[in-house]
């Protein structure tokens, strides 16, 4: 589904983020990326949004080089994956309703769509009670689960979680990572990043470990050692 | 689909400036101290176009006969003056109608009628007051006379004297203070109509400038650019909506506090030009606003849809 071809990727300043990294991801798998701060984890998951490009390497989802995307072509890419941040990022003026409804707008949904949906997703991550609040009156918990049904509710093929529980107590990094592994037995594929221990461990699936931009471990059934 | 996402686009501004509170206030009033500027500078040039008219119609020559000068020698001088494309209009004071004024003027010196009535005949000229279109022709109008043409020559034989020669400098110098005051008026709108504009444009990409990174979530979720831009621009056009409505409703007392207290200093009733020019007014104003705040919007988003 996506493959990594030997991309490194160097900042203006000269930081080495990413160092000839290649990698395959098949679909419907759990993928754990794990790593110290700056080991470049998340310019892996910019990689793959197109949020920066690589100095070197191509990146391809399926058959497409996803950095010779138009702007309008990228806009259109961008829909088939889910993005879950450490900070949340949510529309900060909008509240949980009109959140998910951004996200199904944007792709261009009927209103009826949306009005059945939303609430059901709502009721999916377990927010249906906080439907009218605005995301300064939610927990830290309950905006990551508002920030993964934003991230759902399009029905993406693959969702990057970077560093979902980066932010969270033990209890809700631990229900994110529920939800997230709910998602992926309905098929989805899961790109998570992370430098939690206890996260990686119950998972349980695939883990690359990254150190100082170089690949330098992909184990099937891994477990968090750096 | 278009309608839908119109819809959508208006009711997302809609909410972002209405939620947007006290961020939205601030916008509305800077709007406003620029509408207000434009309107002022809109106000001045009224009544200096006013001021200018009331000061050229003052400004006139008289062309003074000797008594007793045919009627038809100074009607040859008057369709002679008519042809000059810079007379405006020429009124004919005949000796009778002369000497009818001057007893008006000196009613009550009753001196100066009794010396008048000692007289036998009437010892005051008939006279032909020319207008001209602008008052930088009057020197144009006046030299008329000592072109050297025949019929010139003629009409200074009966003339007795031109009283441009007196005005002269009077004139010249409002002349060039009317077209000093013009400029200077207009160069002066011009940086307060920029400088403005410019403290809007920078408080909308401020606000946007602080909304840089939802923007970048909504691209990141699929939202096209138009889609993410509409509702910016919708929240600017409505900051000038608001704005003008506030600025019409502040000139209402101004308007009539200098409509009442300063229209014979001023030359003008601008209460009466608020309402009679009301509506015409607040268009300029509603569409000021909208074009400024929609524009700036589209503007400032520019450069975080490109990256």
């Amino acid at each position: 589904m996506i493959y990594f071809n030997n991309v490194t990727k160097k900042y203006k300043d000269e930081t080495l983020s990413l160092d000839s990294v290649t990698l395959t991801v098949a679909p419907g798998e759990f993928i754990s990326v794990v790593g110290h701060s700056g080991a470049g984890k998340t310019t892996l998951t910019k990689l793959i949004l197109a949020e920066e490009s690589p100095s070197d390497g191509t990146v391809f989802f399926e058959s497409t080089n996803i950095h010779k995307l138009s702007s309008r072509e990228l806009t259109k890419f961008r829909r088939r994956i889910g993005i879950v941040f450490q900070d949340f990022r949510l529309l900060s003026n909008k509240n949980a309703y009109e959140n998910i409804a951004f996200a199904m707008e944007a792709i261009g949904a009927t209103d009826e769509e949306i009005a059945t949906d939303v609430p059901h997703v709502l009721d999916l991550v377990d927010l249906g009670h906080r439907i009218n609040h605005f995301p300064h009156q939610l927990s830290g918990g309950e905006k990551q689960r508002l920030a993964i049904a934003r991230a759902i509710i399009t029905q993406p093929e693959l969702i990057i979680a970077d560093e979902p529980t980066g932010n969270l107590d033990p209890l809700n990094a631990n229900e994110v990572v529920e939800i997230l592994k709910k998602i992926n037995k309905l098929g989805t594929t899961v790109i998570l990043t992370t430098h939690n221990r206890n996260v990686v461990d119950s998972i349980g699936g695939r883990v690359i470990t990254l150190e100082k931009g170089r690949l330098i471990r992909d184990d099937k059934d891994g477990k968090y050692m750096i | 689909m278009f309608r839908t996402d119109t819809k959508r686009v208006i009711r997302s501004g809609y909410r972002n400036f209405m939620r947007s509170g006290f961020t939205s206030l601030a916008s509305v009033l800077i709007m406003t101290i620029t509408l207000v500027v434009i309107t002022g500078l809109l106000y001045v040039q009224t009544t200096l176009q006013v001021a200018l008219n009331n000061i050229k119609d003052q400004v006139d020559v008289t062309i003074y006969f000797t008594p007793k000068t045919p009627e038809s020698d100074i009607k040859n001088v008057e369709t002679g003056l008519n042809k000059l494309p810079e007379v405006a209009s020429i009124v004919y004071i005949s000796q009778d109608e002369a000497l009818a004024k001057f007893k008006e003027r000196h009613e009550k010196d009753y001196l100066t009628i009794q010396a008048l009535d000692e007289l036998d005949e009437n010892p005051l000229g008939a006279s032909l007051n020319v207008k001209a279109r602008d008052p930088s022709q009057y020197e144009t109008i006046s030299k008329y006379f000592e072109q050297d043409t025949l019929q010139a020559k003629q009409a200074l034989t009966v003339i007795d004297k031109i009283d441009y020669h007196q005005n002269k400098i009077v004139i010249d110098r409002l002349t060039s203070i009317i077209n000093g005051a013009k400029r200077l008026g207009f160069a002066l709108s011009l940086v307060l109509i920029a400088i403005s504009i410019m403290i809007t444009f920078n408080t909308i990409r401020l606000i946007i400038y602080m909304s840089r990174e939802e923007i970048t979530v909504m691209k990141l979720v699929g939202a096209g650019n138009k889609y993410i831009r509409g509702p910016f621009i919708v929240s600017g056009m409505l900051v000038g909506i608001f704005s003008s409505i506030i600025t019409i409703l502040l000139y209402w007392p101004v308007s009539w506090w200098l409509g009442s207290q300063m229209t014979e200093f001023l030359g003008v009733n601008l209460f009466k030009y608020y309402t009679s020019n009301f509506f015409q007014l607040f268009f300029i104003m509603l569409a000021s606003g909208v074009i400024i705040g929609g524009i700036s919007s589209i503007f400032a988003i520019r450069r975080y849809l490109n990256k």
